[in-house]
């Protein structure tokens, strides 16, 4: 149930989360999930995407750095404490959370975010065991 | 004062001839002593019969810094090494760091020409000596220290950094004398005035500063700023550090010890003698070194000579600023570096092809920052902020124990480094002297 | 086992003699800490007028102990004794909080601190014959210098390479054929972690002796260090009060260290009530310096926690020995052989405005070295939410600790409030390393 995330190095100059978007755009790609960790000299964008092998594809054609990442989605219900008993869950059970982020969209009442474990086929047992949904790639183009 | 009066104001004349008879002894004590310099001699059909004036110095072939590091660790020690009695080392262009050995008469000679330093640059015995210096295997620090004890005078062995230390000891001891590269002298004048000190009221009155290239621009700063007379001096650890040369107060050259250390200038690619005032590569020859004598060896500085008496009353041949370096060698705070001693970190890192570029910038009143450039590829790259931070740090503390300076690393996108007909241009320099 | 002497006369000196000459020394450097401002006024309070006033030894008692603290509060001139032409070094070490402390040296005083480091180095066995690495550093730090010095003298081959830099230091040891080290002990265990990274076996090595010194170890560190590079190490102590290493040396035996007594008059005190201690009874050290005439130091208080012991060593050499130092009479902490003080750290993190009001002090072992490690909360009003700004405050505490207590401390930022508080005086240290 792990979905495919590409990162992409970038550096801190104008106009170049700006090349990325476009290239994605001209390609007809649609990005569902973005986000970037930013440091001084360079930042790492984040995106989940409908067709993530041809994005790859592009990206490497037009020279950027881009690498494919196993993350997991979860449907998060859309209410105040909503995250908190997730990660409560993933806490108690020991799973690390390197970083997350929210999707674009989300489906009525519920919320959508993306997490990178350390071992994301412990966190999606112990996620399925406590019946958190998860969304799986099928799902990320129909969104 | 003139702190060698008969070596440093003789008729240039007169010096020939000792100057002869010097080199006649040297090459026959290599001959003697040292089987890979006497190899080369010999290869070269010379015998000592054939070195009977300075004249004769041209038949010998030049020795290059490769030589050093070919022959690493003690080639081209002419002693057994306990006969040595210190050793430096300095960093090569790679592998192999190039050694320079030091026997009991060779550590007298380097406290003496740093004696001769010291009085050119206008101290005096009774004088109190600030060396900012790194001390250590750097020849810098202990250079002075040698001459500065040598001359009686009060040393503080401040070595370098460590900048309010530095300000305080100035304040509370009044130092008259101060030795650092020049970029130092203004990176602590920043520093002083933000700590509110007025930096003309300053005790230094005498600055020698050295072992990076400086302007007459930088010169004029420094001097303004703490009221000195700024000099400028001279000197490579495989002839012997500091003390190969030191400007007087006339400001107008270097004065370069030609009784012991014997220059040429010549044209780096034909090896000719180049013609008179004309710059050109400068090549030394010790004529009385005895841990490692060098015959020829080409500095790859580029540099011209004067031979006029000099208003000091020095007749010592005077050498100008450096101009140039024959190779691609930079200096960053001091610290000689080699792109291709950074090529070889780079590749010794696992997964980091070396398309990289050292971009060197000097910003008014700070210290070079040396900023390597490395591309980022698939096989390095992470999503992980912190698995980059970490490559960058593993970068940067590799190359700082192999050079001794430290760097700042940039990730950058793949082919944003400038390449000329397809090979990157791997040095940037920035700085305006 | 075979004894060599520098100085046999002075280092057999039978005990009576040596006293003697304990004597006339202690009477011209009373005539030279009468020069000084410092002293003067200290010296006549206790009715000592002239050096004919000590009649003997134990008229050392009258003289009132010197501290620290003294030494800060006379810094910079009050404890110049010779005119200023006659300095040829001025070492000065950053004080406890910001006011550094001064040593002037006179040539022959520099010459007296070298005789000694030369009697030291050859007590142990090493000669000419050897090459020597000094991997202390040089500069204002006298554990460079000082064996440099005495090194020279004995005709060793000095590499004066100094501190850090594993990688180099292994390849020059390899490539020099080192016989004789000088350096901490933890420094030395962290090398031979390094040895097969750096692809150096320990047959490779030429390695005979280590002087070990800068911080406190115990006989078991010697002799881990001993089986692990098949050397012998030897016990060094000094402190730069006392001109720096040198005081006291062991010899082959290694069954504690000689104090150079023509040098060193040695007194052991009860720290907390100031009254003497007798033979084998642990205090804290006092020393008064003999051949220093530039700073004289009279009862110096070194706040060194160790003994002296009674018998005779089978060296021959009359001058007893100093034990271990087993610890300290003040809060001072020694991280990797450099002294640090926790008021240092105080000064520098409370002078940051982004710092709020609690921080912490922890010392952990990181392999074989000291790992110093900054805990400070940050202050919530000065946070702006940016992480950039938060990795330039801890590079700058970082680097501002470093600008003063030498070494480059572990930094942690912690949130406002999750640090431990505590009542009254905070005990803001936690040293978390084996004891000795």
């Amino acid at each position: 149930m792990k979905i495919t995330q590409i990162s992409i190095f970038l550096e801190n100059r104008k106009g170049r989360l700006f090349d990325v978007c476009s290239l994605l755009g001209q390609k007809k790609i649609n990005i569902r999930a973005l986000n970037i960790a930013e440091t001084e000299e360079f930042g790492i964008l984040r995106i989940v995407v409908d067709k993530p092998a041809e994005a790859v594809k592009a990206l490497k054609e037009n020279g950027f750095v881009a690498h494919l990442t196993d993350i997991v989605a979860v449907e998060v219900a859309d209410q105040p404490g909503g995250l908190a008993d997730i990660l409560k869950i993933l806490n108690e059970n020991n799973v690390n959370v390197e970083y997350m982020y929210g999707f674009v969209e989300r489906s009525a009442d519920k919320a959508l975010l993306v997490f990178r474990f350390d071992d994301p086929d412990r966190a999606i047992s112990v996620l399925n065991s406590n019946k958190i949904k998860i969304i799986g790639s099928k799902d990320i183009g129909g969104l | 004062m003139i702190w060698n009066e008969k070596m440093e104001t003789m008729d240039l004349n007169e010096l020939k001839n000792i100057q002869s008879e010097r080199l006649a002894g040297i090459v026959k004590y290599v001959y003697d002593n040292c089987p890979a310099y006497a190899k080369k001699l010999s290869k070269e059909g010379i015998s000592t019969a054939d070195i009977v004036t300075i004249d004769d110095l041209k038949k010998i072939p030049f020795t290059i810094k490769e030589d050093l590091r070919d022959n690493y660790p003690f080639g081209l020690f002419s002693q057994e090494v306990k006969q040595i009695k210190e050793i430096h080392v300095s960093s090569g262009t790679t592998g192999n760091p190039t050694v320079v050995g030091y026997t009991k008469d060779d550590l007298k000679l380097w406290s003496e020409v740093m004696a001769r330093v010291i009085a050119c640059a206008g101290g005096v015995p009774g004088d109190m000596i600030q060396i900012a210096y790194g001390y250590g295997l750097f020849t810098g620090g202990l250079g002075f220290h040698y001459g500065a004890q040598e001359m009686g005078l009060t040393v503080i062995p401040c070595s370098s950094g460590q900048t309010k230390r530095q300000l305080k000891i100035m304040t509370d001891f009044k130092p008259r004398i101060l030795a650092c590269t020049p970029s130092y002298s203004l990176y602590m004048a920043e520093e002083a005035r933000e700590m509110g000190l007025n930096t003309k009221a300053s005790s230094w009155k005498v600055g020698i500063f050295g072992a990076e290239p400086w302007s007459e621009a930088m010169r004029k700063e420094i001097e303004a700023t703490w009221d000195l007379d700024a000099t400028d001096v001279f000197g490579l650890s495989e002839i012997i550090g500091p003390g190969v040369a030191q400007e007087c107060l006339q400001k107008k050259g270097l004065h370069i010890f030609s009784d012991v250390f014997y220059p040429e200038i010549i044209d780096p690619k034909t090896g000719q003698e180049a013609k008179p005032g004309q710059p050109g590569e400068l090549v030394i020859t010790t004529l009385t070194k005895q841990g490692i004598p060098l015959l020829r060896y080409k500095t790859r500085d580029i540099v011209s000579i004067n031979y006029e008496k000099c208003a000091c009353g020095r007749t010592s041949p005077r050498i100008s600023k450096i101009q140039g370096r024959t190779d691609d060698m930079i200096i960053v705070r001091g610290i000689n570096v080699f792109p291709s001693q950074i090529e070889h970190v780079l590749l010794g890192i696992e997964g980091t092809q070396p398309h990289y570029q050292l971009v060197v910038d000097r910003k008014t009143g700070e210290l070079d920052e040396l900023e390597v450039m490395v591309e980022v590829d698939e096989k390095i790259f992470s999503d992980e902020v912190k698995k980059l931070r970490a490559l960058e740090e593993k970068i940067r503390d590799e190359i700082e124990s192999v050079l001794g300076v430290l760097v700042k690393v940039k990730l950058v996108e793949p082919k944003t480094i400038q390449r000329s007909e397809g090979k990157a241009k791997r040095v940037v320099d920035k700085r305006t002297l | 086992m075979e004894v060599s002497y520098w100085n046999k006369e002075i280092e057999t000196l039978a005990r009576p003699d040596l006293e003697k000459l304990q004597l006339q020394r202690l009477k011209e450097i009373i005539g030279y800490a009468l020069k000084t401002h410092f002293y003067k006024k200290r010296l006549e309070k206790a009715g000592l007028k002239s050096p004919e006033d000590i009649k003997s030894l134990t008229d050392l008692k009258k003289i009132p102990y010197t501290t620290k603290d003294d030494l800060r509060e006379n810094y910079p001139q009050g404890l110049l004794a010779v005119a200023p032409e006659e300095v040829v070094r001025i070492h000065t070490s950053s004080g406890t909080t910001g006011i550094p402390t001064v040593i002037y040296y006179s040539r022959e005083d520099l010459n007296n601190w070298t005789e000694n480091l030369a009697r030291s180095i050859v007590a142990t066995g090493a000669g000419k014959k050897d090459v020597f690495q000094n991997m202390m550093s040089y500069g204002m730090f006298t554990g460079g210098l000082g064996l440099h010095y005495g090194a020279e003298k004995v005709g060793m081959t000095v590499i004066p390479i100094g501190g850090g830099n594993t990688k180099r230091q292994i390849q020059l040891m390899k490539d020099f054929r080192t016989t004789v080290l000088h350096i901490t002990p933890s420094y030395l265990l962290h090398i031979h972690s390094k040895l097969e990274e750096c692809d150096t076996k320990l047959e490779e090595l030429a390695l005979r002796k280590a002087f070990i010194g800068a911080e406190p170890h115990s006989e078991n560190t010697r002799k881990k260090i001993e089986g692990l590079f098949n050397i012998d190490a030897y016990n060094s102590y000094g402190l730069s009060e006392m001109n720096g290493p040198g005081v006291a040396f062991e010899c082959v035996y290694k069954n504690g260290m000689h104090i150079w007594e023509d040098g060193y008059i040695t007194e052991i005190i009860d720290p907390k009530t100031g009254a003497l201690l007798g033979d084998e009874e642990e205090g804290e050290v006092v020393f008064t310096n003999l051949i220093r005439k530039a700073t004289p130091l009279l009862r110096y208080r070194t706040r060194d926690l160790a003994f002296v012991y009674k018998n005779a060593c089978p060296c021959g050499r009359t001058h007893r020995r100093l034990s271990r130092i087993t610890g300290r009479s003040d809060d001072m902490l020694i991280v990797n052989g450099v002294n640090v003080f926790p008021s240092q750290i105080e000064e520098v993190v409370m002078r940051i405005p982004q710092v709020g009001t609690n921080y912490q002090i922890y010392l952990e072992k990181d392999g074989a070295l000291d790992k110093l490690i900054v805990k400070v909360e940050i202050y919530s009003k000065m946070f702006s939410g940016d992480i950039n700004e938060l990795d330039k405050l801890k590079t700058r505490i970082g680097e501002d600790l470093r600008a003063s207590i030498i070494i480059t401390p572990h930094v942690e930022l912690h949130e406002p409030g999750s640090l431990p508080v505590f009542e009254g005086k905070a005990k803001r240290v936690v040293d978390n390393r084996p004891k000795l």
